[in-house]
């Protein structure tokens, strides 16, 4: 029972940070219908921004004054990926973006491999422990858990608050509609891969904090989101946060019972029944 | 707009190219086959050319010895001294067919040594310590060269490629180092997995090759006639820790075991499983991890639960690392812990606290005992440089003290350095013969294959220590030999004292 709530608790955590990554990538689907395969990467480039800000080799920021950093530069990185590769394919067929994003992560992953080469790093960054009972809790994940539910919720009140948040909703919406009553859908889209591509570079930091990485890192993390966005909803950012929850715990609960690596197995067989049973996902879809 | 769609879409399928473009095509393999042929089919014919060449001189000088001898020694000395002038300024030609020149007596000939090392990827720290120790191998080397018994003076270059720790490269740089850089002798990659994808490319080219920084056993037992392993083998990993336990605390009875799911970590845990098993420890936990494994959390669980005296296992060195950084961070209470291929690393160090009385199975240690009254008592050969000539040599090279990975990329030098030397030949035939017959020490400790159809090359006479992780005086983590107790240089930490 103790292990159970340990490994609960750890699962639990790291769910938070999923379910920030896998926000990303549902609000760029949910507004463009673009499946963004260049999430992974730029995941991963926020895992290097992070060292590289903060690392033992780095500049020396303390890493969530880097967070800060990083969320801009993945910010303007989501506008340069917008224009350059998505905009002009937006409504070509499903094929051409999925091809265009899928050649942005071709492309970050070679440069990414001969600039950093595929030699794992680490941040070697703790800021100690907190045990509660049976529960050793790690000072970084709870930290980033934090911070990934305080990212949510801004993405809620932008969303729902802001003009420009609801100026991407209308569009996500109805974009012709949108286009009729003023909103100039152009900024908008680019403003929406922006924060989708803001989120993943977030999570990508936060989990540079505690795990080791690569440039490839990334793609672990982009199949999780994928799970993620189906469990929770294709395009609902706040269902995507409880798919997070749900895998995370799942991550918790499964090793508890069985050998860890049967972990990835249960997680597919997951998604193979959400989109059979539920295709809408839990939370029925975001439009 | 379609056309910069069209260039991005062009961009990448580069990108996709150069990412898959590892081996070359096939074409242009053909192709230097066929001119790799060529060249040594001349080759062969310059060899015989040469070859005639010096039985007439050597007739002519036999009639001149004759009539007087002395006159004749020194007609030869000035032919030779001449030659060699000849032959200095010729060196890039004579350096791409040692064939051609081994002919000529009292020549240089080059040999060509053929290796991949992990320059990029999970295994590079280890590779790094196997390429210095190789490279300064080669160094000390040509400073002399090695003269066989027909007086030609054996140098040796390196041709190296950066496997990026990936065992779909290695097949196909193997390939080329034998194909076209004409490589004569190969030494292994680093690890386990990696050189038992390389073995089987030495074999299908009938060359000769010298495994370092791969212990698993099951290489060496698949008929494999060329392939001579340096490192004690894996299933002798974890069972001197076994022991090293059994000394600390008679008492303790359960063990953990947490190992890379890769092939030479499962191939040392099942060793020491059984092993475990039979001197009435209790296997409370044995399971594997990916080898890209960075959340260590769940298996922390499960050993808390479980609740062993020791947990063993770990694989190379960033899961390993990274597993013992993360026990320390969730202060589990673990008494006794063993890792591979980690903890004998220098880098090790950098984990602080973590390192702190992590026990690690180590093939060679600067502490070690083997000097050349050691080999007298033990009535083997003493070959190469000491333990203080190494260790100072490579100090003054790469500025850090050798780890056990860096002693054996020199000795996987050395031995096909004497190999060489006892054959008197380079010939493939004759080197297996003196490495089939070798039992020798050197500062890396003994070296015997087995010779038997059934595991030929397994490494059959070197011995294991363990390290531990201690602090001196003044505060700093320094590696200590704790076991066996003949090589103790300080008295092991135990219980760990992880719990604050």
């Amino acid at each position: 029972m103790e292990q159970l709530i340990a490994s609960l608790a750890d699962g639990l955590l790291l769910g938070f940070v999923y379910g920030l990554a896998a926000m990303g990538l549902t609000l760029i689907f949910g507004v463009m219908d673009v499946i963004n395969l260049a999430h992974g990467p730029i995941i991963a480039l926020g895992m290097f921004a992070m060292f590289f800000l903060s690392g033992a080799i780095g500049v020396g920021l303390n890493p969530y004054l880097a967070l800060v950093i990083i969320a801009i530069l993945g910010l303007l990185f989501g506008f340069c990926i917008y224009f350059v590769a998505v905009h002009r394919v937006l409504n070509a067929p499903h094929l051409s973006s999925l091809l265009a994003t899928f050649s942005v992560n071709m492309m970050i992953i070679g440069v990414g491999t001969a600039v950093f080469t595929t030699t794992p790093r680490n941040m070697d960054f703790s800021i100690g422990s907190i045990s509660l009972g049976p529960v050793t809790l790690l000072g970084t994940r709870l930290v980033a858990a934090l911070i990934a539910v305080l990212v949510a919720a801004l993405l809620y009140l932008f969303l729902y608050r802001t003009q420009p948040g609801k100026a991407i909703r209308a569009v996500s919406n109805n974009r012709s509609a949108a286009e009729l009553m003023g909103i100039p859908s152009t900024q908008t889209l680019a403003l929406s891969f922006g924060i989708g591509s803001m989120l993943a570079s977030i999570a990508g930091g936060l989990i540079a904090t505690f795990f080791s990485f690569t440039i490839l890192s990334g793609g672990v993390y982009e199949l999780k989101s994928f799970v993620i966005v189906v469990l929770g909803g294709l395009g609902n950012p706040t269902g995507a946060l409880l798919g997070g929850l749900i895998l995370g715990g799942l991550e918790g609960i499964v090793p508890v019972f069985m050998p860890v690596s049967w972990v990835p197995v249960i997680e597919f067989v997951l998604f193979v029944i959400i989109l059979m049973v539920r295709p809408k996902g839990l939370m029925g879809g975001g439009r | 707009m379609k056309r910069l769609f069209l260039f991005v879409m062009l961009l990448a399928l580069i990108f996709t190219a150069v990412q898959c473009g590892g081996a070359a095509p096939a074409p242009v393999q053909e192709k230097a086959k066929e001119a790799a042929a060529d060249v040594k089919e001349a080759a062969e014919g310059a060899a015989d050319q040469a070859k005639e060449a010096v039985d007439q001189a050597q007739e002519t000088v036999k009639e001149a010895a004759a009539d007087a001898q002395q006159a004749a020694e020194e007609t030869a000395a000035d032919v030779k001294e001449a030659v060699e002038e000849a032959v200095a300024t010729e060196e890039p030609a004579a350096t791409e067919e040692p064939a051609a020149e081994a002919a000529m007596t009292g020549e240089e000939t080059v040999v060509t040594i053929g290796y991949t090392a992990s320059k990029t990827g999970a295994q590079e720290v280890p590779s790094r310590g196997q390429t210095h120790g190789l490279e300064l191998w080669l160094e000390q080397v040509n400073q002399d060269g090695v003269t066989l018994a027909d007086g030609t003076v054996v140098k040796f270059q390196a041709v190296t490629y950066d496997d990026e720790s990936a065992k779909e490269r290695v097949q196909s740089l193997y390939t080329t180092l034998v194909e076209q850089d004409g490589a004569n002798f190969l030494i292994s990659p680093y690890s386990s997995g990696l050189t038992d994808a390389a073995a089987v490319i030495a074999e299908t080219y009938s060359k000769i090759m010298i495994t370092t920084g791969a212990a698993s056993d099951e290489t060496y037992q698949k008929g494999l006639t060329l392939v001579y392993q340096l490192y004690t083998p894996a299933s002798r990993y974890l069972t001197g820790a076994i022991d090293l336990l059994g000394s600390l605390n008679p008492d303790a009875k359960k063990i953990a075991f947490v190992y890379e799911n890769a092939k030479f970590s499962t191939d040392v845990v099942d060793a020491a499983q059984k092993y475990a098993e039979s001197k009435g420890y209790e296997v409370v936990l044995s399971e594997g991890y990916d080898s890209e494994t960075t959340d260590f959390a769940p298996f922390i669980n499960k050993i808390a639960a479980a609740e062993p005296d020791a947990v063993m296992g770990g694989g190379h060195f960033n899961d390993g690392s990274t597993f013992a950084r993360q026990l320390h961070e969730k202060q589990t209470s673990v008494e006794f812990l063993a890792l591979l291929v980690a903890p004998p690393e220098l880098d090790f160090a950098e984990l602080g606290d973590a390192a702190l009385g992590v026990v690690g199975p180590s093939q060679w240690e600067p502490q070690a005992n083997y000097t050349p009254e050691a080999a007298e008592a033990a009535g083997v050969e003493w070959y190469g440089p000491t333990v203080a000539d190494f260790v100072s040599a490579y100090e003054a090279k790469f500025g850090e003290e050798p780890a056990y990975h860096a002693a054996g990329g020199y000795a996987s030098g050395l031995v096909l350095q004497q190999a060489i030397e006892t054959a008197g030949s380079t010939e493939p035939a004759a080197v297996q013969a003196a490495l089939d017959g070798m039992n020798l020490m050197t500062f890396y400790g003994t070296v015997k294959f087995n010779t038997t159809p059934e595991s030929h090359g397994l490494q059959e006479a070197h011995e294991m220590v363990y390290v531990q992780w201690q602090k001196d005086d003044g505060g700093n983590l320094v590696k200590q030999v704790v076991w066996p107790v003949e090589g103790q240089s300080a008295e092991p930490i135990y219980p760990l004292a992880q719990v604050p």
